[in-house]
């Protein structure tokens, strides 16, 4: 019988490591992806999924270890080898010049020669192709600053391949789409496979792996602990390798019970510096012992809204908290105004906003209640001391790793400064949290925890407004769901009776149905 | 966790870095054909060597203190106050109306006085810039800047033209009553019998600036207006979501800045000079800036730091006086001093992190 050899694979890592400082971010990895798959790599913050990527494109050295490329030892010193070795990367966060068309987008660093003309029309050629082939459908001509993020996203995707790559490498591609887009993304993912690409998914949404990879690899504290085929694999199984151990994926709740109204918005209005209306008249309201959820595709006002009830932006309409009108306009309204009449705010941005990176974790607890009587030694001094004692207590209440007050905020781990910011806020026992991205780049581990506590300020007879642009979450955390698109709010569910589907065309902005 | 432990950041890199910056004066001293040895010799004795010598040495270094103290303070808001040069001149306008037109019965009476117009007068100098940068975002290093300009014109003006007695040839003022006359520490220390240098110009100002440190350190530790000023310098979007607002902050801020470089009048022009003359600072605002960058932000730093640089004022003019070496040269070895400490601050301390880290490595 003839032996087949079967193909090199397209990529091959032998025992690729990193460190930084004391940090192994990579240790020993060894991986090997066959042309025409899609694999994914999952594995928490943290556990070196994007050291490991930087490596394959350039932007790292490895201390040690080596990188095949369809069987032949490359070296990627940069990006522009990484570019002519045929590997393409669409980042988290685009890369694009706003003010410039698809078309010059997909050209800049490619250009070919002194003159752009020629280029730019054999770019035109190419995208039609292109757009044929995948159904990797972007007008040419739209300027990027007006093309939603899906659009962006493509443009990316067609830079890439302008540039002839094979191996294209997507870093959680679906965190700010919708979820019709994100179907769009994936049967375009279906056609480059179809195609003979190969594409590296880097997720952390367990669901995408199991619906669109052939192989998945799974990463903890830098090491690469288990590659499974997909289809020999569950949710909980990965889950699992991830943490470590055995994880609850819902969250099991008792029936909310609510109780009086705690907060009523009506007809909130914000408009931004720039002069564009941002809430666009939203209404809602939020009962004592309920978790009213926020749904929608990031930007779409919902971190607006977020700002109005923390008291961080000036806005128009009217907000009451315990039946009682609040000032939104700015003057003599603060934080610390609302914190005075039991609003506490977990921001969407802990590291921008929730916490000051520099400060011991004692320091950072005292943060936005810096005037509160019990922190307070005399009139003229802090009681340092009685700050870190109550941080003692409240890193036990939340578990928090390491239980050390001294330790500056940037030297935790991303869950544990959540923890940090969710332990300061929820042990103020306020009348109303309002929440934004509780569990935004946190391992499953800690989104786990994060989950009961909010959970269980409900059922101590709280109000809590959950703002999150993962819909798992919000239909598994909340009790009322409403959607908002375009500074508007588009439909209220009842979580129980509302699935992704319905959601998610609310979420583009489409009315789903009778209200 | 920190590569380097705290002991190491304080005192090992500055320590360094002076090193590496008197390596590099020797070797300039060498060039010109002087002996560097003897340079250094002559710096220690002419500083440290007498009670003469300390007590220039102090009296500089109180100066310093108070301008760097006013630079630390505004950098925890992440403020760059460079306009210590026009709050100090400003300052000294203060304790001269002051010390001047009242008859002061005694010196006790007359130095709060004067101390609190040296503050408000420098505040005052501080809050035009610190308003133009809360409000308008006029960047506050432009601003600090053109002020201490102004404040040098304001001063020449009111020298040469209100304040200058009639036929005097000196822009100046008068002499200051006998009861503003400040102790100096050969008064203090005579009375616990202890010989100090009657020439020499230190003075009570010293113990206060000690004092002013103390303060300086509790109102950034230990108050909530400087948990606020040190949370607004880390982060303003987090400091707005706390509740804190910029604009109240900055403000207070800077008029803290500005008082402690005001103050430094109390020194100079009361304790010293006993009248103001024209350009009575001499650059010690702009000391304080290498003063603080050298001291960490931190009080204690900052006098250790002002110490230092008293040092090489006063052992910098013994070394103009009696060899051949130019005062020119000394601006080069306090620039070199500036430059390692300060500017340099990675080229120490990028080789010590790793030497850390190869210890905890095999101690691991």
């Amino acid at each position: 019988m003839e032996q087949h050899r079967p193909p090199d694979p397209a990529i091959e890592l032998k025992g690729i490591s990193k460190a930084f400082g004391s940090v192994q971010a990579n240790k020993g990895i060894d991986l090997r992806v066959m042309p025409g798959t899609i694999h994914g790599i999952i594995g928490e913050n943290g556990a070196g999924k994007s050291t490991l990527m930087s490596i394959l494109y350039g932007f790292y050295k490895a201390d040690a270890g080596e990188v095949f490329i369809h069987g032949q030892r490359t070296r990627i010193p940069d990006s522009q080898a990484a570019i002519r070795a045929g590997i393409g990367m669409v980042f988290q966060h685009f890369k694009l010049v706003q003010n410039f068309t698809v078309l010059e987008n997909v050209i800049l660093g490619a250009e070919d020669g002194r003159r752009l003309r020629p280029e730019l029309f054999r770019a035109r050629g190419a995208l039609k192709r292109l757009a044929e082939d995948y159904e990797l459908i972007v007008d040419p001509d739209a300027k990027i600053e007006d093309l939603g993020v899906g659009m962006q996203q493509r443009v990316e995707i067609l830079k890439a391949l302008y540039r002839q790559a094979d191996i294209l490498i997507l870093d959680e591609p679906t965190g700010v789409l919708t979820p019709a887009e994100a179907d769009h993304l994936f049967r375009i993912l279906d056609n480059l496979r179809a195609e003979g690409k190969t594409i590296l998914l880097i997720t952390h949404k367990l669901r995408e792996i199991m619906a669109i990879t052939d192989t998945v690899s799974v990463m903890r504290r830098g090491e690469m602990t288990a590659t499974v085929n997909t289809a020999e694999t569950s949710p909980e199984h990965l889950a699992e390798l991830m943490v470590g151990r055995k994880v609850l994926l819902r969250v099991d709740k008792p029936l909310a019970t609510p109780g009086k109204t705690v907060l009523e918005v009506e007809d909130l209005r914000v408009t931004d510096s720039a002069g564009v209306a941002r809430l666009k008249g939203i209404s809602l309201n939020v009962r004592a012992g309920e978790i009213l959820g926020i749904a929608g595709v990031a930007g779409n006002g919902q971190s607006h809204l977020l700002e109005v009830l923390g008291g961080i932006r000036p806005a128009t309409g009217t907000v009451r908290v315990n039946g009682a009108p609040i000032d939104l306009s700015g003057r003599c309204s603060d934080g610390q105004s609302r914190r005075a009449r039991g609003v506490a705010h977990v921001p969407e941005d802990r590291q921008r906003e929730g916490l000051i990176m520099e400060f011991a974790a004692w320091e950072n607890m005292a943060f936005g209640y810096h005037h509160a009587p019990a922190y307070q030694k005399n009139a003229l001094l802090m009681d340092n001391a009685a700050i870190r004692a109550d941080t003692v207590t409240k890193m036990g209440h939340f578990d928090i790793r390491p239980p050390n007050p001294n330790l500056a905020a940037r030297n935790f781990s991303g869950g544990n400064q959540q923890k940090l910011v969710l332990a300061r806020e929820i042990e103020q026992h306020p009348d109303l949290l309002v929440v934004g991205q509780p569990t935004r780049g946190v391992d499953i581990g800690a989104i786990e925890f994060i989950h009961q506590r909010i959970v269980a300020l409900r059922d101590a007879g709280k109000a809590v407004l959950l703002v999150s642009v993962e819909l798992e979450e919000i239909l598994s955390l909340s009790d009322r769901v409403a959607v908002m698109f375009d500074g508007r709010i588009m439909g209220e569910r009842q979580a129980a009776q509302t699935d992704e589907k319905e959601l998610g065309l609310l979420m583009a902005g489409m009315h789903g149905g009778a209200d | 966790m920190d590569v380097i432990p705290r002991w190491a950041d304080v005192i090992l890199i500055p320590l360094f870095s002076l090193v590496l910056a008197a390596l590099l004066s020797a070797g300039v001293i060498l060039a010109i054909g002087e002996d560097p040895v003897a340079a250094v010799k002559m710096m220690v004795n002419g500083a440290l060597g007498s009670t003469y010598g300390w007590g220039y040495t102090l009296y500089y270094a109180t100066n310093f203190v108070f301008t760097g103290l006013a630079v630390a303070v505004a950098f925890h808001a992440r403020l760059f106050n460079i306009g210590g040069e026009g709050q100090a001149t400003l300052g000294g306008l203060g304790v001269a109306l002051v010390c001047l037109d009242l008859p002061w019965p005694h010196w006790i009476l007359a130095l709060p006085a004067a101390m609190a117009a040296a503050g408000l007068f420098g505040a005052v100098w501080a809050a035009i810039p610190a308003w133009l940068q809360a409000r308008r975002g006029s960047h506050i290093v432009i601003t600090t800047i053109m002020f201490n300009f102004i404040g040098a014109a304001l001063l020449n003006y009111l020298l040469v033209n209100v304040m200058r007695p009639d036929g005097a040839m000196d822009p100046a003022t008068r002499k200051f009553p006998p009861g503003t006359h400040l102790p100096t520490l050969h008064d203090i220390l005579g009375l616990v019998g202890v010989p100090f240098s009657k020439a020499a110009p230190a003075n009570i100002s010293f113990l206060i600036a000690l004092g002013a440190c103390v303060l300086v350190w509790a109102l950034i530790w230990r108050t909530r207006l400087g948990f606020q000023i040190r949370a607004l310098g880390h982060s303003e979007p987090a400091a707005v979501y706390a509740g804190i607002r910029p604009v109240r902050i900055v403000m207070l801020t800077m008029l803290i800045s500005g008082a402690l470089a005001g103050c430094m009048a109390i020194n100079n022009v009361m304790g010293e000079a006993e009248r103001l003359v024209l350009n009575s600072v001499e650059g010690a605002g702009f000391i304080g800036i290498a003063v603080a960058l050298m001291g960490r932000n931190h009080p204690f730093g900052v006098l250790l730091a002002a110490i230092l640089f008293g040092f090489l004022y006063q052992g910098g003019a013994e070394l103009a006086l009696w060899t051949n070496i130019p005062r020119e040269l000394i601006v080069v070895i306090q620039a070199l001093v500036i430059l390692f400490t300060g500017a340099l601050d990675n080229m120490v301390r990028i080789p010590l992190e790793r030497i850390f880290l190869t210890l905890r490595k095999r101690g691991a």
